[in-house]
């Protein structure tokens, strides 16, 4: 019988194309998923050494990073020239080489790690690349998923295969259920608070436990996407029911008894008893609070509830590191994070962007309206959850809250387009970074659940969802 | 990409710890199509005032650091974005060498693609060479890939480790593009094995 074995070693196992002697692996990518910011140099790439992509059938590629999300979006001047030449290069590119593609004005369009999920691209077991650090959300499906540089966009292009050696494996256990107010955002980022950013660094996780089994897919794609911010390669779930439920009869997943095989190989695809993981996390599920970033980390992360630390509170470098992030956030070493106050809500992004965000973001909002002065934004991950949204309702509570609402694509998070803060404006976003400069230079993030964006957006102060009663 | 060779150069210190992708290459400047041209903006926000001039204190801006090939940085250096712009602009700037006690994975991975050669060294190792890096022109830190050793100016050696197909990558200049096409007979086996497999793949 063979040693036991983790879902990461299957899915490693079963990719490996070659390997040499000293281990350097040419592992086998099942979909590669590009979009426009990072792709366009690899193609060029491509074209100068007279090279074609090798399966443009496995290949996506969707504009998000660099589109305006503004309605009138489809009107040129909406864009800086650079902008638009690196869109049109990615609808050159797709049309050149033959892969898939949903361009802006496509419903389908949207952020590409909410996309190749929606769309059946993604499914278990699978390996799948983008040129973002956020495809480690595509391993809420227990596929093997993670962000890679534009060289590696090349060479997968160009050959179907990365260069890899292997990482080590690290369980991550969340035991018990979810208190009210709290959702799979807090986990990640408790995750985060608890490992350091670079507590990941040369491991892929695995996330498991009760409370990770009771979150649904969309949640479960939330904890995944933020591996990358506690440095791991990659976050792993393995798949369940809600998994096969969630894939069967989207667009591009199997059909029949093709789908019939791949369900008997998806149940394969968990960890065998007894198999070895190098590192070992356990956090209570009761014990995480509805959470907020503070720093300039996203392991600068503590309950809504406590105040902000002082520097004196750590060691060795992340002493000076505090420092320079009270100054750049504005905040002094002592003061409540409840009385925070708030002037923008930033409510989107891969983390937090899928409907059921919307829905949780909406059901705090009915009925309410956003603080005198309030900017407040809503960017749904996708056309698809922009439609559905409308659908249901939620877009008109937006609007009647006061939010904006707009269309598909990352803005905010990393602010390419015009959607940025100005210097010292203090934002709660739904996304994945708070570091210095991310959202707009100058500009003060604080990373939370979509509810508790919500409730900022009412209060104008960072606040704690478990205690909300809205306006009367 | 061109061969690496040894460097023996003025280090700039930035102890600073999870120096982000994001400070090396704000996202603005991502909105290139091409590879080159992005030294100039390295480290743009710590580096220019919003008005373009220069911050004087920002290390790369004095006098002694402005041709540093050399970054010694505070621990998990290049975390967050994948953006290989990063790598590209290091590279352009004409820093070749960082040296710090750990690195964000997919940043290590980029700057092998880039010439540019990441060193992890011990925390003590560190710390000397930080030290160093602060006297300036006064010190000269030195590099041998080929012995895997990085000399403070006072003729300590430390020895680094390197994975050595990287280091075979980064000495000879190769396209990992076309070494891997060396094995297109396993890619294809694999493929068409997994067709029959699994071919919902």
């Amino acid at each position: 019988m063979s040693a036991p074995k983790t879902l990461y070693d299957k899915i490693w196992d079963a990719h490996v194309a070659d390997e040499a002697e000293d281990g350097t692996c040419l592992l086998y990518i099942d979909r590669h998923l590009v979009h426009e910011v990072t792709s366009p140099q690899a193609f060029e790439g491509l074209r100068m050494a007279g090279r074609t992509v090798r399966a443009p059938e496995k290949t996506i590629a969707v504009p998000d990073h660099n589109v305006p999300t503004t309605l009138d979006r489809a009107d040129p001047a909406t864009m800086t020239e650079d902008s638009r030449i690196q869109v049109e290069a990615l609808d050159k590119n797709a049309k050149e080489f033959g892969v898939h593609y949903y361009p802006v004005s496509d419903v389908r369009q949207g952020i590409v790690h909410i996309v190749g999920p929606e769309q059946g691209w993604t499914l278990p077991g699978m390996t799948v690349v983008c040129g973002d650090s956020h495809t480690a959300t595509h391993g809420a499906f227990g596929a093997l998923a993670h962000g890679i540089g534009t060289s590696e966009v090349e060479h997968v292009l160009a050959t179907q295969t990365l260069i890899q050696k292997k990482s080590k494996n690290m369980k991550v256990e969340i035991t018990g259920s979810l208190r009210p107010g709290v959702t799979a955002k807090d986990i990640t980022m408790n995750v985060i608070g608890k490992t350091g950013t670079a507590g990941g660094t040369g491991f892929v996780i695995e996330y498991c436990g009760q409370a990770i089994e009771e979150l649904s897919m969309e949640g479960r794609m939330t904890v995944c996407n933020m591996a990358i911010e506690g440095g791991a390669r990659a976050g792993l779930i393995a798949p369940d029911q809600k998994t096969f439920d969630y894939c069967n009869g989207r667009p591009n997943a199997p059909k029949g008894a093709e789908w019939d095989a791949a369900l008997e190989n998806w149940k394969t695809l968990f960890t065998d008893e007894g198999a070895h993981f190098d590192e070992v996390i356990t956090i209570k599920g009761e014990d995480i609070a509805p959470s907020v970033t503070w720093g300039t980390s996203p392991e600068d992360v503590l309950p809504i509830d406590a105040l902000v630390p002082s520097p004196s509170d750590f060691t060795g470098g992340k002493v000076a590191a505090v420092e320079r992030a009270l100054a750049y956030m504005g905040l002094e070493a002592g003061q409540k994070l409840t009385d925070v106050k708030i002037d923008t809500v930033f409510i989107g992004s891969c983390t937090n962007g899928r409907i059921e965000d919307l829905r949780a973001a909406a059901g705090v909002l009915k009925g309410q309206k956003i603080k005198d002065g309030m900017r407040a934004m809503v960017v749904p991950g996708s056309g698809l959850v922009r439609a559905q949204a409308e659908e249901e309702g939620l877009a008109q509570i937006f609007k009647d809250a006061g939010f904006e609402w707009r269309m598909a694509g990352c803005s905010m998070c990393l602010a390419m387009n015009p959607d940025q803060l100005k210097p010292e404006e203090r934002c709660a976003a739904t996304s994945n970074r708070n570091f210095e400069g991310r959202q707009g230079r100058g500009g003060r993030t604080h990373l939370v659940s979509p509810v508790m964006a919500a409730a900022a957006a009412v209060t104008g102060k960072l606040t704690d969802i478990r205690s909300f009663e809205g306006a009367a | 990409m061109d061969k690496f060779t040894n460097v023996s150069g003025v280090a700039a210190p930035m102890p600073l710890v999870n120096i982000d992708t994001d400070m090396i290459i704000p996202k603005q400047f991502l909105k290139t199509i091409k590879r080159s041209g992005l030294g100039v903006n390295l480290f743009d926000e710590m580096r220019y005032n919003a008005d373009g001039s220069e911050i004087a204190d920002f290390v790369l801006n004095q006098p002694a650091y402005r041709n540093a090939e050399i970054i010694v940085a505070g621990e998990n250096f290049g975390c967050g974005s994948s953006r290989e712009h990063a790598p590209w602009a290091l590279k352009d700037f004409g820093v070749s060498v960082v040296i710090s006690e750990s690195f964000a994975d997919i940043f290590y991975n980029n700057c092998f693609k880039n010439g540019i050669l990441p060193i992890m060294l011990p925390k003590e190792a560190v710390e000397t060479l930080m030290d160093d890096a602060t006297k300036g022109e006064n010190a000269r830190i030195s590099v041998d890939l080929e012995n895997q050793t990085v000399s403070a100016t006072d003729g300590t050696e430390f020895a680094f480790e390197v994975d050595a197909f990287k280091k075979h990558c980064l000495l000879n200049g190769l396209d990992d593009i076309g070494l891997t096409y060396q094995k297109i007979d396993a890619i294809d086996a694999f493929e068409k094995a997994q067709a029959e497999k699994t071919p919902w793949l």
